[in-house]
């Protein structure tokens, strides 16, 4: 293309369009991560004087330490009931017809329609109508519901891309079909497995606004301990637990990548 | 050389299909998928050791036909008998049988030597015993000392081995080989041809062979059912398919074929005596037992059973040189003979004087020089 001044101008256009999306998408995330970092207890950008007295009190504060303990139990139960219930559910719905199978397959694949008020609020009403109390099951129960179709897609995804044929030569090989999923189908779909339990991992240890309905100050997970902690003090705490957050679960993400390659099982990377 | 071995097996097994129960036997099998009807009444005796190719364009039911017998698809009609057995509703993992894909379908989570035991293990085969047959069946596709790698590790003719090696280390009743070739290169296509034929006799496992390839299913079968729609048209030797093709299909596509204008002079008992031209030529009267003498039929004629002679020679074909074509060890020549047939006539010379001797636009006369021609009425469609 000719160096026209006209050509020029779209270039340099260009590249200003995509630095204002990166600064839009990233300016909440580094105001935030700087913040956590000033010395005096307010939320102020850009500080004055520096510090990481926060990162201390995030890490001692006795209402995050348990949120953060109550966060992981609940975390690692509903997304582990979640891979086993989603992925039975993506096998049927993959491999067998039946009456519902549309219905049942357009409720489980499509989370965004229910908001999750709706589904603290039903397990609210259902937990106080039979008399189930707001224990560590009442939470699970809730984030296995929000979590369910992450996982099943994730698990489709996989059955989709898994070679029917490898199906096909154990079975001439002479194995059942019950020795085939144990020796085949599940070995191969343990990558996705594994990415669908992260995903389910990761936005349910985020999960606010249901867990407000189905927690109780014994079974707060951290979002919810973080809510209750800024209505009463406006220091950087909250900035220190954003910036580990977002460190840890990079981490997590990186190590997992490069062990399972998630971009092919998302579909992401074009093969 | 294949060829004339090929021809002293089916013969022999010819002679022997009364006596001996069959490898593998359908019985009127019938399979629609919806509507659509993938394969219509099929009958076919397969006898052992037999190398087996249901050769045709894709769409011709040949990949159903091998599921079918594999267990993979369910027969709607008809009855499949393995080993004399009545297998039709049997599940495949009960069927003994052994496959290899077109994309080999290897374990990828599994070493060579895993996918290979992998049939052995499902038997219950005690590990010494496995280990015994996996190194012996490696020995025999000549990748020892591979066991280890992952396939993921391997070239495309490594993988299509291992495949082997894991579909005849159960000691299949009956080996099923779908496309198995197309995958490679052309180079790597022709030697592996040759080492699975030679693998397939040295076993003498009876073998079903799928493919489009017809050069592949002369070169390597026993016999060959040509299917077209769904239907088997023809089960014959590699050379009688080609030299007395059944129907206007199976001429058509099992080698190349000129279709000439002809003429049906008179009958003499099983032959017939047909006029191109000036030119007459014998043809099996069979494939036009409903043709009135008089009536035009159409002759197909294999190109290098056409020979290039001058213009006005006693019995020939008046024609014009169109295009040559160097092939290496002979010469395509494209003749426009608008009065003997409407497409160009494509002779086969071998060597190469034809290159100089033959020009474009050169005014050649066209003689028949076989007697492997056949007729089908005129206008008939496949």
């Amino acid at each position: 293309m000719k160096r026209t001044p006209g050509t020029m101008l779209l270039r340099w256009s260009g590249r200003i369009l995509v630095a204002a999306i990166l600064l839009f998408v990233l300016l909440p995330g580094v105001v935030v991560a700087i913040s956590a970092f000033n010395d005096r207890a307010i939320l102020a950008f850009p500080p004055q004087a520096w510090s990481l007295r926060w990162f201390w009190r995030a890490f001692s504060y006795a209402d995050f330490v348990k949120g953060f303990w109550n966060g992981l139990t609940v975390t690692v139960w509903a997304s582990s009931i979640a891979v086993v219930v989603g992925s039975a559910f993506a096998f049927a719905i993959h491999r067998y017809k039946f009456v519902l199978r549309d219905v049942l397959e357009g409720i489980l694949l499509s989370p965004l329609i229910i908001p999750h008020y709706t589904i603290g609020l039903g397990v609210l009403i259902l937990a106080s109508q039979t008399n189930v109390g707001r224990g560590f099951p009442l939470v699970i129960f809730a984030h296995v519901v929000m979590v369910l179709p992450f996982v099943m897609r994730s698990t489709y995804i996989s059955l989709e891309n898994l070679d029917t044929r490898l199906e096909l030569a154990a079975s001439s090989l002479g194995a059942t079909p019950l020795r085939i999923l144990f020796t085949v189908t599940i070995p191969l779909l343990i990558p996705g497995l594994l990415s669908g339990w992260l995903f389910a991992a990761i936005l349910s240890f985020n999960e606010f606004t249901a867990t407000l309905f189905v927690s109780s100050q014994a079974t707060q997970t951290l979002p919810v301990a973080m809510y209750n902690y800024v209505r009463e003090f406006a220091d950087p705490t909250l900035a220190a637990l954003s910036v580990i957050y977002i460190v840890v679960t990079a981490t997590l993400l990186t190590i997992a990548n490069s062990f399972l390659g998630l971009g092919k099982i998302l579909n992401v990377d074009a093969h | 050389m294949l060829m004339r071995t090929d021809q002293m097996t089916a013969t022999t097994s010819a002679a022997a299909s009364d006596k001996i129960r069959p490898a593998v036997q359908l019985d009127g099998v019938t399979k629609r998928f919806g509507d659509s009807v993938a394969l219509h009444e099929a009958w076919l005796k397969i006898q052992p050791s037999e190398f087996m190719t249901l050769l045709g364009p894709s769409g011709c039911g040949k990949t159903t036909l091998l599921n079918l017998v594999a267990g993979f698809l369910e027969a709607d009609n008809g009855e499949i008998f393995i080993e004399g057995a009545l297998v039709t509703e049997t599940p495949a993992h009960m069927r003994e049988i052994g496959i290899v894909f077109q994309n080999y379908a290897l374990f990828p989570h599994m070493s060579v030597a895993n996918n290979v035991a992998y049939g052995l293990k499902t038997r219950g085969v005690e590990k010494k015993e496995i280990a015994r047959r996996v190194d012996e069946a490696l020995e025999l596709v000549k990748l020892t000392g591979f066991a280890d790698r992952k396939p993921r590790q391997l070239s495309g003719g490594q993988q299509q081995r291992v495949a082997l090696a894991r579909a005849l280390v159960i000691k299949p009743k009956v080996l099923l080989l779908d496309e198995p070739f197309s995958a490679l290169d052309k180079n790597l296509r022709g030697s592996m041809q040759v080492e699975l034929k030679q693998i397939q006799r040295e076993l003498g496992v009876t073998t079903i062979f799928v493919t489009h390839d017809q050069s592949e299913a002369l070169s390597m079968s026993d016999r060959i059912a040509v299917m077209s729609a769904g239907r088997i048209r023809q089960i014959a030797a590699p050379d009688d398919i080609y030299r007395r093709p059944a129907d206007r299909f199976v001429a058509s596509f099992v080698g190349d074929a000129n279709v000439l204008n002809g003429r049906l002079v008179e009958r003499r008992g099983d032959v017939a005596v047909i006029s191109i031209g000036d030119v007459r030529a014998d043809v099996p009267a069979a494939s036009i037992a409903e043709t009135s003498v008089g009536e035009a039929v159409d002759v197909f004629v294999r190109p290098e059973h056409l020979s290039v002679t001058s213009r006005g020679a006693s019995r020939s074909l008046p024609g014009t040189v169109t295009t040559q074509v160097f092939q290496g060890g002979h010469v395509d020549l494209y003749i426009d003979a608008p009065g003997s047939a409407r497409d160009r006539i494509l002779v086969r010379v071998p060597g190469i004087a034809a290159l100089s001797s033959c020009p474009v636009g050169t005014e050649i006369g066209l003689t028949i020089g076989s007697d492997d021609i056949v007729a089908f009425p005129s206008g008939e469609t496949p």
